[in-house]
């Protein structure tokens, strides 16, 4: 585990808001030499903390109007259901997140899908034919708000 | 919306799969000039289909071992019950993420902890001291299977 400062907290802070300030800039907000600044970010990525950095695109610009959680449960259990299961949702493009989960459920998945019917097509054509798929529930996203975690 | 052509969505798949954001990386692998991809970009960005870059946190390497999905429903007889909630539950440092949805559920918390001790503690006097709160179920994360962001373009 690393142990990071209030400064570093601030630095996370930072780059999480907008990834691609300059050691410079982020200097100048956290009070910091440019050096300072770079010695500190490079610290962090060396310990894993800082894991990368990715684009946030508008859905909604793109077509893509509509993100559904579902809530899975296995008809059948085993050890090779599961992988079969993981291997088989992965592959299914519209499927952005594939977590294993404890309790209700056993997977809890994120779909994005241009509207309604699409969604309903990846739903039927994708989701339910998957190997071992059991119960299956469906919460359409409304709104959703990112924080900035721990070190807010 | 913006008019997009193929060269647009191949130069956003490259940025979708991109840890860094190198022009001329990101050009070579979209297979089109630094110039080309820089100005697509830009037009892109002005247009508000990039709506920005932000840095990825490992909580693990944090620190921060157990994640929990808080899956609530709240007691609508109240008018005011989503927002009083969800301002309730931007004051808990722990949750970093707040979603509502049309379903089952009307809530979802994303709770960090640092181990099941300290996660006990939160949900005690944090999570279940939130107003309008009808029944919470939890799912405690095992593993991320997956996890991108991107679009299928």
């Amino acid at each position: 585990m690393t142990d990071i400062d209030g400064i570093d907290q601030r630095l996370l802070r930072e780059l999480g808001r907008d990834a691609r300030q300059s050691a410079g800039a982020l200097g100048r907000k956290l009070n910091l030499s440019q050096p300072a600044t770079w010695r500190r970010i490079k610290r962090l990525e060396q310990a894993g903390v800082l894991k990368g950095r990715r684009v946030r695109l508008n859905h909604a610009a793109l077509g893509f109007g509509v993100t559904v959680f579902l809530g899975v449960k296995l008809a059948t259990k085993g050890r090779v259901s599961l992988d079969d299961f993981e291997r088989a949702v992965c592959a299914i493009p519209e499927v952005q997140l594939v977590q294993h989960v404890l309790g209700l459920y056993d997977y809890r998945l994120r779909v994005v899908a241009r509207d309604l019917p699409d969604f309903e097509r990846v739903l039927r054509r994708r989701i339910m034919t998957l190997p071992g798929v059991g119960h299956v529930e469906a919460n359409v996203l409304l709104s959703e708000e990112r924080r900035a975690g721990p070190i807010g | 919306m913006l008019e997009m052509d193929d060269t647009d969505r191949r130069l956003l798949r490259q940025l979708q799969a991109a840890h860094d954001f190198s022009i001329s990386d990101l050009a070579e692998r979209a297979g089109m000039s630094t110039g080309t991809a820089s100005r697509r970009l830009e037009r892109l960005e002005r247009a508000g289909v990039i709506e920005g870059y932000e840095a990825v946190i490992d909580w693990h390497a944090l620190g921060y071992a157990v994640e929990v999905s808080l899956r609530v429903t709240l007691d609508k007889t109240h008018a005011n019950a989503f927002d009083e909630f969800i301002a309730a539950a931007r004051d808990i440092p722990e949750v970093d993420e707040i979603q509502t949805f049309l379903g089952r559920v009307d809530v979802r918390l994303n709770v960090l902890a640092r181990d099941m001790a300290h996660y006990q503690g939160i949900y005690r006097e944090r999570i279940l001291a939130l107003p309008h709160i009808a029944d919470i179920e939890a799912l405690m994360l095992v593993a991320n299977i997956q996890n991108r962001e991107s679009l299928p373009l």
